[in-house]
């Protein structure tokens, strides 16, 4: 009776772990599985002329995404020439001034809001902000869609690395007459840095895939685009706009776009990660 | 010089939470503390603008419909006829399916992954999960049309033969719906509850497990136990993270859901989402009035994913301060 009782329970403890190894086997089986199938789909239609080259026409075969890989760089770095400074400087503030202030806990607050705010809505208050007032879509309405996307991530980031500088290392550095605000800006920013350019790097990679906010602030564009204040193509736009086209030679090129965007996401996934764990391992 | 050192009295521990001494802060120092606090103050100015705009924008909206827009399902851009129910009906139900896929897959893989895993294994696959947050939702979504989309269409068929009982599996199989909505949904959450609910997993003191295996539990008793009562809060929080996410989604949705603004019991059948009717239709606003009803639906949006986003931080926060 006890004997059966306690294989019973072994073989509940089996069926049970089993289980949960079959779940994080799927969960990171649906990551293989898109990764294989976009560079399936996506290798084919990859060719130097795709990269370097202007959409065709509409109905034409062929053409590439040059103007959308170019957008999206421009975009992205303008997004982070806004987001990423007012996040760092944020998040000095945070880790360095406030502590038990009021102030500073409803700037986290207004952080973890705009944090959790979906992107679309993000873009309808570039769209209201900027779109409207000029009274047209634009690159720069665009960027600051993402900046605003990018500045939580950013700010959380910075506070998170500058904290983990040993309280040590300012204090020796104050004893030495040093003002503060060297401090801050000469010891412990460097010491963090790795740690916070990694995450402003992140920060570059999300946003560059965000497609929502740039629906109806970057809009799109078949051409180079004219500057700054007129629409423009991004990558995640110009992929969307050809999956969801009736062409079949548009969803092909939507592959090897996803196939670039992929690429890119990834690689610098994947090197922030190599390159954050020697630094991890020195903050200590 | 003695200026030079009276600001070295505490240490920067301390400094940061007392207040600043005035006269013996430097210019220079000053000067430094209000850019940083300038630019802090950009982003409580930032979030207020937001729910400002919002509102502004959205004005009419209300003033025409008041809260009836919220539970009226006419959708006239034509004749400036405006009631979200179908939108939020969409996303409410497409989001709810993906948490009944997304909890128990993100809970199980964080058991596995906390409790079984070796090491090497366990950062691996966390590593592979935390890659799946960051794959752009557009791709997914492209994944979900042509690959999806189609499997769904072809499971439907039997999912009515044998479950057709059930109101919500009824209908003509398109396979665009709030089915293939939901599990596109699913997989995007997936990798914030697994991520979550480990790091939760792996903060259940060792002292507690240890004392029931003493008393001779198998391994998943401990799991059912102790970890996950004691984790309960903080996977709760997980969950409502990753709710706000599934609501506030937008390409990958549009892209599956169907894009038809109507009600109907059955997972089957097309339908909308707020998030995508604003993505659609926003570019090519009909006029005011319909550009004023979709900046609602996005204060809605808004108003909704500060709700729950705070919740989860709740939940989160209790467990940081045990």
């Amino acid at each position: 009776m006890n004997a059966a009782a306690y294989a019973r329970r072994r073989a509940i403890n089996a069926l049970m772990l089993g289980l949960t190894a079959v779940c994080a086997a799927l969960s990171a089986g649906v990551l293989l599985a898109i990764l294989g199938y976009i560079a399936w789909k996506g290798a084919s239609s990859l060719s130097w002329s795709f990269l370097t080259n202007l959409p065709k026409p509409v109905g034409e075969a062929g053409g590439g995404i040059a103007n959308a890989i170019v957008g999206s760089a421009k975009v992205v770095g303008l997004a982070g020439l806004i987001g990423i400074p007012i996040g760092v400087l944020a998040g000095i503030y945070l880790a360095e001034y406030g502590k038990g202030r009021r102030f500073a806990f409803w700037v986290r607050y207004a952080a973890d809001v705009l944090n959790g705010v979906p992107s679309i809505v993000v873009g309808l208050f570039a769209y209201a902000l900027v779109v409207i007032p000029f009274k047209r879509f634009s690159a720069v309405s665009g960027s600051i869609a993402l900046s605003i996307i990018m500045v939580p991530i950013v700010l959380r980031n910075t506070e998170e690395f500058l904290r983990l500088v040993p309280a040590s290392i300012r204090e020796a550095a104050l004893a030495l007459g040093v003002p503060r605000w060297k401090v801050v800006l000469r010891v412990v920013l460097p010491t963090a840095g790795r740690g916070i350019m990694t995450g402003a790097l992140l920060a570059l990679a999300r946003v560059a895939g965000e497609t929502a906010p740039l629906v109806f602030t970057a809009f799109g564009n078949r051409f180079w685009d004219q500057g700054w204040l007129n629409p423009i193509a991004t990558l995640p736009l110009t992929l969307y706009n050809y999956a969801i086209s009736p062409y079949e030679d548009w969803h092909r090129q939507a592959w090897a776009a996803a196939l670039v965007l992929m690429l890119f996401v990834l690689a610098v996934n994947v090197a922030a990660r190599l390159w954050l764990k020697p630094a991890q391992g020195s903050a200590h | 010089m003695s200026t030079a050192v009276a600001p070295v009295r505490t240490s920067p521990a301390e400094r940061g939470g007392a207040r600043v001494p005035g006269p013996r802060e430097r210019a220079g120092d000053r000067a430094f503390r209000l850019v940083v606090s300038g630019f802090a103050g950009l982003i409580l100015l930032g979030a207020a603008a937001m729910a400002w705009q919002l509102t502004r924008g959205s004005w009419r909206t209300w003033a025409a419909f008041g809260p009836k827009f919220l539970w009226t399902s006419t959708w006239d851009p034509v004749n400036d006829v405006f009631g979200a129910l179908p939108f939020l009906y969409g996303t409410v139900v497409s989001s709810l399916i993906a948490l009944l896929i997304a909890v128990p897959l993100g809970v199980g893989s964080a058991i596995f992954l906390a409790e079984l895993a070796p090491p090497r294994v366990s950062n691996a696959v966390s590593f592979a999960i935390e890659l799946l947050a960051a794959v752009p939702s557009v791709i997914l979504g492209l994944m979900g049309v042509f690959l999806l989309v189609p499997a769904v269409r072809a499971v439907e068929p039997f999912l009515s033969r044998w479950l057709g009982f059930l109101p919500f599996f009824r209908g003509a199989p398109y396979g665009v719906g709030l089915l293939a909505a939901g599990l596109i949904l699913a997989f995007m959450i997936l990798p914030y509850i697994a991520a979550i609910a480990r790091e939760v997993l792996l903060t259940v003191p060792r002292s507690l497990k240890e004392a029931l295996y003493a008393l001779g539990a198998t391994r998943w008793e401990v799991v059912r136990e102790v970890s996950l009562p004691y984790a309960r809060s903080g996977i709760l929080g997980a969950v409502f993270l990753s709710l706000g996410r599934a609501l506030g989604e937008t390409m990958a949705v549009t892209m599956v859901i169907g894009n038809t603004p109507k009600i109907s019991a059955s997972l089957f059948d097309p339908a909308y989402s707020m998030a995508a009717v604003i993505a659609n239709e926003l570019a090519e606003a009909a006029g005011d009035a319909h550009l004023s009803a979709l900046i609602a639906i996005g204060l809605v949006l808004f108003g909704v994913t500060v709700v729950v986003n705070g919740l989860a931080r709740l939940l989160i926060y209790r467990l940081e301060r045990p």
